[in-house]
């Protein structure tokens, strides 16, 4: 029998209900992994009493044949969804210790369907960050290694912890959460697939917010399979969240294999930048030889607004982040440093409670908010914005998906690319444009660099349509057939 | 576009985020570079462009009119950094 | 009417004020939490994790408010939109848990509207609506628990607020009472609001400014959170004489915030408001645009009862008072109510004097409402009913309320119980009138050589005698007729 942490989750819940193993000895095997694989930090908080509980009460469902859909499945939450009871810092100090009374409807509806918590997963500090190094927890280690050199690399981020772990074996699946590339962006630097649903498709309701109409949760996982399976059970309307969008989640597990026959693929040009990689640019056109040779029909397409997507990204985040973090003031929950009088309380604790990227960006979004600069930044972003929207409306006339380069590079190492702010955010140039217009994307692995280090491939798709995005990712795994695993998970295998 | 200092200064004061005069020069340099950035927005023809805030299309969701939470006063101050006799406390406020 | 205009050193001055009234939406639960809307309860009790600003938590509108914000918009008379946004209004303030109010700012839900407000002299006035908009209370802040601390409830935080503003368009103290006072009858009408000032659930800020007449506006001061209607008019006289003294003494107006100190009778700025504020509005991302659709106008409209001013000129019309009663009887809807429950079959005006006279003055003498009246409307109408037909006198119908109000008995019954009916009975009026002649002899002469005045005496003789039952129109009929004879 194979190693348990290297199953995915589709076996895995093949095996639990044949009882070839119990949800117990899965939990245990992946508790065993996570212990050794300390050091790349994925979690800010391990919960395996939680695990442990849950996954006997699995076992219990599975005696009396009454299953549910992830039954047993042990995965990482990603700390910026809150969960009742157990800390959620979203990877900052001023929520150190902060213990939500509520749950969010995505862990919510997991822990309905079985999934079983091994812990919080690290992340960047309010999910703000593309390569984990801004949580006030530290950073968390990609599990892969360049042949290169041996420097620790970065996973991605903000879900970095999230990524990490399912890639390095330690969870079969994660939660993450993505507001200009945040999931889409560690799978791909991580070699794992991972998927940001529509606008609307996953309840906000519980997630510490970022920047509201952007943000949006979805799963990390090592098949599209495994992703699609586990967006079933996040996704659905929630009453909770006025931007919950009530529109049926289809069986994505009926359609997956259907393939891509008969598929519009459209390859945009303006995706093609300067300053990316040749290797990125050959592994594209790669992947539009595999959905071709899949039977899918190529075409070109352009979306002219994409070049300005970062910079209204850097806009309209950073606006709504001012605002949503206004919050974390020490007065109702989190950390309080003590002031001489009120003021000094908030500027203080807020000082010592943020890290210096939230902080950057709550002045960004305090400045483009604030009086004299509203129409030159905030409301131009919002005007760009509709821009970029109907570009991907016209494209989605001519095709039925989009494929692109997820990463402008592959995982760099801790300390690189920090010259400053500005080429840190160049990193998500490809996956922002999809968050500003609310579209669904996904990353799949396709291949490695010359240095050893995974690569990854953006799939688009049409408003709600996730169940097409599956369909490309599945047939692009087939020919593909990335079975390249981390170092960390190599040992383990061997 | 730059930030200069006394902007960086008054920005930082009304998000209430304590700044000392280093973090203060390197925000202004920092700030002052996402700014240039973002300013090449100004290329983009926007005229009879509405701004967008929303990617959902729909009518906004309303509840009904029912107590359907609240209740849980010990709950709401149960991560409060001080509190007392069932209210939070902060430093006091001159009105 | 003419602009009440205060005189000054320098000479005449016109006060200019515009009036935000936050009425709460009465509702059960608050605006975007399901949390109970109710008063008082024990400290963060009515409170959910919403209403704390607790991390992803998110809003959900109550439908209820959008109705009743359309409905008092309807009443208002004013613009309903059919698009609007609610909007963050960024701050920190230990009472606003979001570091943000969610509040509609560019598109409210109501826009221009008028109503007419009642002035003491009979005459009414249109007062302008600027605009009206949804958004949510804040917490409330004790600062007298603790020497150097400030405690915090969060009870309020989320409670529906309809913002009514007011274009600058009364220009006394008296005026902006009966617009308070007209708003808060028109918010009763409607049940969107209980216009319960010392609960809060109605509050103004009051914006003055004073000019020379015919001079461009002044700079204003908004007196924040007043807390009745009476406070309104003391704070507006006290800040028109502020203002009238600061400029007459050569210093500017500074636009700021004040408060109302209602001991002293004096406003003061407030010191937590002097930093120079950037609210940085922009639209809620949590929530979408309110859109509305005709429909759900019209069918609102449907359902306006009569409000105070079609009622007041309906009044006029139908029962013929004047317009000062006609006003007075409108201005609370419990009150036109009871008016038009007593009036049934009997004289108007007299019904009116009585509900507004004899009842109100009762009832303000006990300190008790109208809800809690010991007489009832149809028992009142009773009671003028025996005044129209002559049963009674109104002398005497003054001592049988008087019974009433203590008892709660029937006019009627009183009156049988005490053998007060009027004697019409022209025999026994004679015998009495035939009496009181014979034993004035010296006061006929008197009145015969032209001291008319002297009438009125002798009426007063023969109804004393009668105990007050004998009908004054006949008294004097017959007094007048054997006086002429003698
Ligand atoms: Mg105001
Ligand atoms: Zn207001």
């Amino acid at each position: 029998m194979k190693n348990l942490t290297s199953l995915t989750i589709k076996e895995a819940l093949a095996g639990l209900k044949k009882k070839d193993f119990s949800a117990v000895d899965l939990t245990e095997a992946h508790i065993k992994a996570t212990e050794a694989a300390r050091h790349l930090n994925c979690y800010i908080l391990e919960t395996f009493d939680i695990a442990r509980k849950q996954a006997a009460a699995s076992d219990a469902r599975y005696a009396k044949g009454e299953a549910r859909l992830l039954d047993g499945i042990p995965i990482a939450m990603k700390d910026l969804f809150c969960t009742e009871g157990v800390q959620t810092t979203a990877a900052s100090n001023i929520l150190k210790g902060f213990k939500p009374p509520y749950e969010s409807t995505v862990s919510g509806n997991m822990f309905r369907d079985g999934a079983v918590m091994l812990g919080k997963a690290n992340l960047d500090e309010f999910a703000m960050g593309s390569a984990n190094i801004t949580s006030a927890y530290g950073n968390v280690i990609n599990p892969w290694k360049r042949k290169s050199d041996d420097k620790p690399l970065v996973p991605g981020g903000s879900s970095g912890g999230s990524a990490a772990a399912v890639a390095a074996r330690i969870a079969m699946g994660a939660t993450g959460t993505d507001t200009g590339g945040s999931i889409r962006q560690p799978a791909s630097f991580c070699g794992i697939s991972g998927i940001k649903p529509t606008y609307g498709r996953c309840s906000r309701f519980g997630i510490v917010a970022f920047a509201s109409s952007l943000d949006q949760a979805g799963p990390f996982a090592r098949s599209a399979e495994d992703c699609a399976l586990l967006l079933q059970s996040m996704a659905g309307y929630d009453s909770k969240d006025s931007t919950s969008v009530n529109c049926p989640v289809p069986d994505y597990a009926s359609t997956i294999a259907q393939g891509v026959k008969g598929l519009k693929v459209g390859v945009p040009k303006e995706y093609r930048i300067d300053g990316t990689n040749p290797e990125i640019l050959k592994l594209w056109e790669r992947g539009v030889e595999m959905l071709k040779d899949a039977g899918a029909e190529i075409v070109d397409v352009s979306l002219p607004y994409t070049k300005y997507a970062l910079q209204t990204y850097y806009v309209i985040a950073p606006a709504e982040c001012s605002s949503n973090l206004a919050r974390y003031d020490g007065v109702r929950f989190g950390q309080r440093v003590e002031g001489d009088n009120l003021i000094d309380t908030y500027e203080k604790t807020r000082a010592a409670g943020f890290g210096k990227e939230v902080k950057r960006r709550i002045l960004i979004g305090t400045y483009v908010l604030s009086a004299g600069y509203y129409d030159a930044y905030y409301n131009k972003a919002r005007r760009v914005r509709k821009l970029i929207w109907q570009d991907f409306i016209e494209a989605y006339k001519k095709c039925d998906l989009l494929l692109t380069p997820t990463a402008p590079t592959a995982a760099f190492a801790i300390g690189e690319n920090m010259q400053d702010p500005v080429t840190m955010y160049l990193n998500d140039v490809f996956t922002i444009p999809a968050s500003m217009a609310g579209m669904p994307g996904m990353s799949v692995p396709v291949g490695l660099s010359a240095d050893g280090l995974p690569l990854g491939l953006q799939l688009l798709g049409k408003p709600f349509d996730e169940a097409t995005i599956f369909r490309a990712a599945q047939a692009i795994e087939k020919a593909a057939n990335f079975t390249a695993l981390p170092q960390l998970a190599q040992a383990r295998a061997a | 576009m730059s930030i200069d200092k006394n902007t960086v200064k008054k920005v930082a004061r009304l998000a209430r985020i304590r700044i000392s005069d280093d973090e203060v020069d390197v925000l202004s340099g920092e700030l002052s570079k996402i700014l240039a950035m973002i300013g090449q927005l100004n290329e983009v023809k926007t005229d009879g462009v509405e701004p967008m805030t929303s990617v959902i299309e729909m009518q906004m969701p309303e509840r009904e009119d029912k107590v359907t939470d609240g209740g849980i006063p010990e709950k709401i101050l149960a991560n409060a950094p001080e509190q007392t006799a069932g209210f939070f406390v902060v430093p006091k406020v001159v009105e | 009417m003419a602009h009440a205009l205060l005189k000054g050193e320098t000479g005449d001055w016109e006060i200019v004020i515009g009036l935000e009234i936050h009425a709460q939406v009465l509702t059960k639960s608050k605006l975007f939490s399901g949390a109970s809307a109710d008063f008082g309860g024990a400290p963060n009790a009515h409170v959910s994790p919403v209403d704390a600003g607790m991390p992803g938590m998110l809003p959900v509108i109550n439908k209820k408010c959008v109705e009743s914000a359309v409905k008092t918009g309807l009443g208002l008379n004013a613009q309903i939109n059919k698009y609007s946004v609610f909007e963050r209004k960024n701050y920190f303030y230990p009472d606003l848990p979001q570091g943000y109010q969610i509040s509609q700012y560019a598109h409210p839900i109501v826009g221009n509207g008028e109503i007419e407000i009642d002035l003491a002299d009979g005459s009414s006035k249109i007062v302008g609506i600027e605009r009206l908009h949804l958004e949510q209370d804040a917490g409330k802040s004790l600062h007298d628990q603790h020497p150097t601390k400030s405690y915090l409830d969060l009870n309020r935080s989320g409670n529906p607020l309809m913002e009514i503003v007011s274009k600058p368009d009364m220009n006394s103290a008296e005026e902006a009472a009966a617009y308070v006072t007209k708003i808060r009858a028109i918010l009763r009408y409607l049940g969107t609001c209980d216009g319960n000032m010392d609960e809060g659930s109605m509050r103004c800020d009051v914006n003055v400014s004073v000019r020379k007449p015919g001079a461009a506006l002044g700079t204003r001061c908004e007196i924040k959170n007043v807390n009745s209607i009476r406070f309104v008019a003391q704070a507006i006289e006290c800040e028109a004489k502020r203002q009238i003294e600061v400029i007459e003494g050569g210093d500017k107006i500074v636009q700021e915030t004040r408060l109302f100190d209602t001991k002293a009778g004096t406003t003061r700025a407030m010191r937590s408001k002097e930093e120079a504020h950037d609210y940085r509005y922009f639209p809620d991302p949590d929530l979408l645009p309110l859109k509305l659709e005709q429909d759900f106008i019209d069918a609102i409209k449907k359902t306006l009862p009569e409000l105070p001013d079609a009622k007041k000129y309906r009044f006029m019309k139908d029962y013929g008072l004047s317009v000062a009663d006609a006003s007075t009887l409108i201005s609370e809807k419990s009150r036109a109510d009871y008016f038009e429950a007593a009036v049934k079959g009997n004289d108007a005006k007299l019904t009116a004097n009585w509900v507004l006279t004899e009842l109100l003055g009762a009832l303000n003498r006990a300190e008790k409402d109208l809800g809690d009246s010991p007489v009832s409307a149809t028992q009142l109408g009773g009671l003028v009913a025996l005044i129209s037909d002559n049963t009674i006198s109104g002398r005497i119908a003054k001592e049988v309320f008087a019974e009433m109000f203590a008892t709660g008995k029937n006019a009627a019954a009183i009156v049988e119980e005490k053998g007060l009916r009027q004697v019409s009975d022209t025999g026994a009026i004679e015998k009495i009138v035939d009496d009181v002649l014979k034993n004035n002899p010296d006061k006929i002469a008197e009145y015969k050589s032209g001291k008319d005045k002297l009438f009125g005496f002798f009426v007063g003789q023969v109804l004393k005698q009668s105990g007050g039952k004998a009908n004054p129109g006949m008294v004097n009929e017959l007094l007048k007729s054997k006086l002429d004879k003698a």
